[in-house]
């Protein structure tokens, strides 16, 4: 209980110094909203007048204060591009991007775990090669190139789903959920064939093992050492890179929604970057980063009952 | 277990597909209809009477039609928004929430007349005292500039039931174009987020980053819109444009280029406009060696625009010579386009002039989402080094561009498109006076400020007109910066639908829209 | 054992190939890169994969584009494996405080968003250097290597052969590196082929948000993205470029592959 204690503030702690990184790495990009806003219109008595109206002429201290105490008592501000409260913004946005992680982190874990495990087990057949290969070619390919491929032949082909025209999960769950399944794949794929090769080569290590060998030779089921004692040790890796791919799912998501046209975090983010509205980007950065530490933390908890070998800090 | 892959993937697939039969039903159907498939409808209704056009980013700015500056924003919101009077296709004004104007004598004295009947699209009609307050604010100086500089001019305003009567300091032959303004309600505080005006369209819902729907307004004083709803949809990816449209997701889509139409013509009508932009290779002359006017020349002697337009743009765009484009009709000077035409030998005499026989290495700052500028610059890498001039580009991001280049002036050459904020000659040409805050080239030319003056204070359109082209070419003669053409409004829409205006400003008039 | 040297052998032979196509491209192509012309036409005997929109030859693109996707890949996976290594080992093998606060700067680290990364690093060195990318790219690839490692580490810190080297008097430092180094290789492996994927994927990704090289110049990601807005006009540009980045993750992926089962072997 405690050990969960301590992992919540850590994450809380992980959030508040993401939202400070990308509060200053703001401030060091140059360009602000208010010259965004005036655009080629601008002129120094303008932005001047706009700056003061937006609030950006505050010191950054000040600013960055200002919306962590709003952060801290629900109150994530205001857009500054579309002048309404930034949670009333993001709020379907978040689900949609909820959706799309978890749809394609599921779709992963579907395909990769018994994949990973049959072709451990075995190693060396005649298709391990093929297998190899066609493991490589999956990896090779980019998400957006995959999801243009998932387009063009599933949608313009086949019409199983119509690219550029995402339902929207409250009018129409099913659909939303059906056209996500598409953007999701073309995420996973890659994700797939690597987790395939993680989760291969950490079970072929740990099956060269003495203890496994040991225990084979001694006419034990081969079958049930792998589930009972493999499995269990190459748990631990395997667990850590899946949250590590939940990071990546985000990152990846952020390409592969403007690709299927998802009104997602990501593509807000990129707009909302590139229109330097910052209390858009605070929001949205701390959220995906709540996601991706929830997932390593969850990662870490897992780990630890597994092999208590990795309780650290005398946490116990 | 390649197979393996493959029948689980098609196992989650079909069961996605089964899960959703009935709505894939529905969209075929649609589509045999030879109707696009309507997002989100349950396939009950029938075809509907409404069209999707793709954009391809959102509106940036504010709603508010008085603070909208972004291009983008004014040609969604144009058809939204009117003003006493508004532009047609031919580059003309005619009246819009006034039914007719009367100029005094004197040329000081606009009268108004309201046009009966007109209501705003809250259900409100459009009173005199609106028609004030919305002037009003844009030429209120009181917390710095006003919104509309130009509107300087008036000295009073005032109004009765029926007439506005505007009073001018001095006559002002480009005054009715400023007066397209947007007639907004008086007291209403919401325009940033839920914009009321009296266009054909009124505006129903937006989703950030995602779409903003407009709706047929039935109480418009004009000839209706055919279209009872247009969503435009936000696709900031080129690629998912071209699969959009070719789904069926999309319509209409604006500023394709060649390559992305070449694609679409099996289904759709492409139709060519202009962009109303001047792009051009402006050069900062505060920065070395670009304060000389040999160099700047030399570069124009390098560049060959026709052959950019041919290897950018297939062909599409119409080379300029000056920062002024075809569309403004009178000013535009035609002549000045082949003032120089491709001459190595000259170009490298010039460079040889000025002190630069082996050429020299310079940076072209393009904004990044700007594909169209990108293009160019590459062409125009390769050109200058025919001269001996190594030219490196530099890509940054738009807000960093509006930062650095644009209120900063520090740059080196950029390649970008200028446009006009209305249809008048000084939007276009009043930047380069020395003393413009928005001179981002630091262009600094005692003749062309001079010129300006003369045009400011002259009455006489045509006298005005003349003065205007001086500065034109002015700003050729003296190789202020390398223009180089008014880029092609390719429009994809799709087959069955027609009616399609282009404007000579930057807009998107979808009032004319319709199904065959 | 003939099995696993097939691996290494295929994979050293195709590596070899692309690095002799990306070594050939730095003193010679078949045409002036970033040369244009009016002819656009798909593969042929003078044009191998076919020409671009501009008229450019793919192939000579190809060549240079693969040289700057590599040079970026492997620079950042040096970065990020090796300081990633380094915070893995300090956090694993020590743990406590050190472990606390490394750990979370990594998790903030994991959590940013590559593309923010990308512009401040930008805005900081200037726009249009190569080292932008990898520099952006680098600094994203830190935590997972340290995420992976610090569990590795941690996993041994314990170990026999661990306790009875720290009991005869060795250093941590010569622990952290002779003693478990060597035995974290198998996780770290694999790990480095899959960054090297990664990095060439996140490399184009960059590319396709308009962050990375500049043109004229090009490389693979930057010319895929372009490529597919053509698909439906030019697909050999699309192919060409595609085969070559296939080329280059398939050959380090079976590199990694032989490397990994002969360690297997060993091990």
């Amino acid at each position: 209980m405690k050990y969960a204690a301590k992992k919540i503030a850590a994450m809380l702690l992980t959030m508040v110094i993401v939202s400070l990184l990308a509060f200053t790495a703001f401030s060091l990009i140059s360009g602000d909203a208010a010259e965004i806003m005036l655009g080629t219109q601008a002129t120094p008595e303008r932005l001047a007048a706009l700056r003061a109206e937006l609030g950006l002429d505050r010191p950054l201290p000040v600013r960055y204060a200002a919306w962590l105490l709003g952060f801290f008592t629900g109150d994530l501000g205001v857009s500054i591009q579309y002048k309404q409260p930034v949670w009333d913004l993001i709020a379907p946005k978040v689900l949609v991007t909820l959706c799309l992680s978890v749809l394609c982190f599921l779709l992963i874990v579907a395909v990769s775990i018994p994949l990973g495990l049959r072709s451990a087990g075995r190693s060396g057949g005649a298709l391990d090669g093929a297998r190899t290969v066609l493991n490589q070619l999956c990896m090779a390919v980019p998400a957006f190139f995959t999801g243009i491929l998932l387009s063009w032949g599933f949608g313009i082909t086949l019409k199983w789903f119509v690219p550029g025209s995402f339902p929207g999960l409250q009018e129409d769950f099913t659909g939303a959920v059906k056209y996500l399944f598409f953007a999701a794949a073309a995420i996973a794929v890659p994700r797939i064939a690597m987790t395939v090769r993680m989760l291969r080569s950490t079970i072929l290590t740990e099956m060269r093992k003495d203890y496994v060998r040991t225990a084979i030779s001694r006419g034990a089921d081969r079958r049930r050492v792998l589930r009972r004692h493999v499995l269990q040790n190459a748990l631990a890796p395997v667990v850590t890179f899946l949250a590590q791919t939940m990071a990546e799912i985000v990152a990846a998501g952020i390409v592969v929604e403007q690709v299927f046209v998802i009104p997602g975090l990501g593509r807000m983010l990129v707009a909302s970057i590139s229109n330097r509205d910052y209390p858009v980007v605070q929001a949205i950065v701390v959220i995906l980063a709540f996601w991706v530490v929830l997932a390593g933390t969850t990662a870490d908890i897992i780990n630890q009952r597994i092999d208590p070998r990795l309780r650290l800090g005398g946490a116990s | 277990m390649r197979k393996k892959l493959l029948a689980l993937l098609l196992l989650v697939s079909l069961l996605s597909a089964v899960l959703c039969g009935c709505k894939d039903g529905s969209t075929e159907r649609q589509s045999a209809d030879g109707q696009e498939p309507t997002i989100g409808s349950t396939g009950e209704t029938p075809p509907a009477n409404e069209i999707t056009v793709g954009i391809a980013q959102d509106l940036d700015d504010s709603l508010d039609p008085h603070k909208a500056v972004a291009a983008g924003t004014k040609e969604v919101m144009f058809n939204v928004f009117e003003g006493l009077m508004k532009p047609t296709s031919d580059g003309d004004l005619i009246p819009a929430v006034a039914d007719r104007y009367e100029l005094s004598e004197d040329k000081t004295t606009y009268i108004f007349t309201l046009r009966e009947g007109v209501q705003f699209h809250n259900g409100e009609p459009v009173e005199t005292g609106d028609v004030v307050y919305s002037i009003q604010r844009c030429a209120d100086g009181s917390e710095g500039e006003p919104l509309i500089p130009a509107l300087s001019v008036i000295s009073d305003i005032h109004c009765d039931d029926t007439t506005v009567t505007i009073t001018l300091d001095q006559p002002n032959t480009e005054f009715l174009s400023y007066l397209t303004l947007a007639i907004l309600p008086e007291g209403y505080d919401q325009q940033d987020t839920a914009p009321v005006g009296t266009g054909p369209f009124k505006f129903v819902s937006r989703a950030a980053q995602d779409n903003i729907i407009l709706e047929r307004f039935d109480g418009y004083w004009g000839a209706p819109a055919y279209l009872d709803r247009v969503t435009f949809k936000i696709m900031e990816n080129t690629d998912s444009i071209i699969v959009s449209l070719q789904s069926g997701a999309v319509d209409l889509f604006a500023h394709l280029g060649s390559a992305q139409a070449a694609q679409l013509e099996d289904s759709f009508n492409i139709e060519e406009g202009t962009m109303n932009l001047v792009q051009a290779l402006y050069l900062n002359h505060s920065e070395k060696p670009f304060d000389d006017i040999r160099v700047r020349q030399a570069l124009c002697y390098a560049v060959d625009k026709q052959q950019i337009i041919d290897i950018a743009f297939s062909g599409y765009g119409h080379p300029i010579g000056s920062s002024m484009y075809p569309a403004f009709g009178k000013y535009f000077d035609e002549s000045l386009t082949n003032h120089y035409s491709r001459d190595i030998e000259k170009a490298k005499a010039l460079l040889a002039d000025a002190g630069y026989p082996n050429g020299f290495s310079m940076t072209i700052v393009v904004p990044s989402n700007y594909q169209p500028h990108i293009d160019t610059a590459q062409v125009i890498v390769e050109q200058l080094k025919d001269v001996g001039v190594i030219a490196t580009i530099q890509l940054v991001e738009w807000g960093t561009w509006l930062s650095d280049v644009y209120a900063g002036r520090q740059f080196q050459s950029t390649v970008v498109g200028v446009d006009a904020s209305n249809m008048t000659a000084r939007a276009l040409l009043e930047r380069f006076t020395s003393t413009a805050g928005n001179n981002f080239i630091n262009y600094n030319n005692a003749e062309y400020d001079a010129l300006f003056a003369q045009a400011l204070s002259s009455f006489e359109d045509a006298e005005q007109t003349a003065f205007y082209r001086q500065m034109e070419a002015n700003l050729t003669e003296n190789a202020a910066n390398v223009y180089i053409q008014d880029l092609a409004d390719l429009v994809a829409i799709r087959k069955g639908l027609t009616g399609l205006q282009f404007y000579p400003i930057y807009v998107l008039d979808l009032s004319t829209v319709r199904y065959e | 054992m003939r099995r696993q040297n097939g691996y290494m052998t295929a994979g050293l032979i195709l590596a070899g190939a692309a690095a002799a196509l990306i070594l050939l491209g730095f003193f010679w192509t078949p045409y002036d890169p970033n040369a244009m012309s009016m002819d656009r036409a798909g593969p042929s005997l003078a044009h191998l994969m076919g020409t671009d929109n501009f008229g450019r030859d793919i192939f000579s693109r190809v060549m240079k584009g693969a040289g700057a996707t590599a040079s970026i890949a492997l620079a950042t996976v040096a970065i990020g494996a090796v300081c990633g290594t380094a915070v893995g080992a300090l956090t694993g093998y020590f743990g406590g405080l050190v472990d606390e606060i490394l750990m979370r700067v990594n998790d903030a680290l994991t959590a940013f968003p590559s593309v923010l990364l990308a512009l401040v690093v930008i805005s900081i060195l200037g726009p249009g250097k190569r080292l932008n990318v990898t520099l952006a790219l680098g600094v994203v690839f830190i935590p997972s290597f340290a995420r992976l490692t610090r569990t590795a580490f941690a996993a041994l810190r314990d170990a026999n052969y661990v306790k009875s080297a720290r009991l005869m008097g060795a250093g941590s430092g010569r622990i952290l590196l002779v003693h478990i180094l060597p035995n974290v290789m198998h996780v770290l492996l694999p790990a480095l082929t899959i960054g090297f994927n990664n990095a060439v994927l996140a490399e184009a990704s960059m590319s396709y948000l308009g962050i990375g090289v500049t043109p004229p110049d090009a490389s693979l990601g930057y010319m895929l993205s372009e490529a597919q807005g053509m698909f439906g006009i030019a697909p050999w540009y699309a192919a060409g470029t595609g085969l070559v980045i296939i080329l280059m993750i398939f050959s380090a992926g079976l590199i990694g592959e032989g490397l990994q089962r002969r360690n297997g072997e060993v091990g």
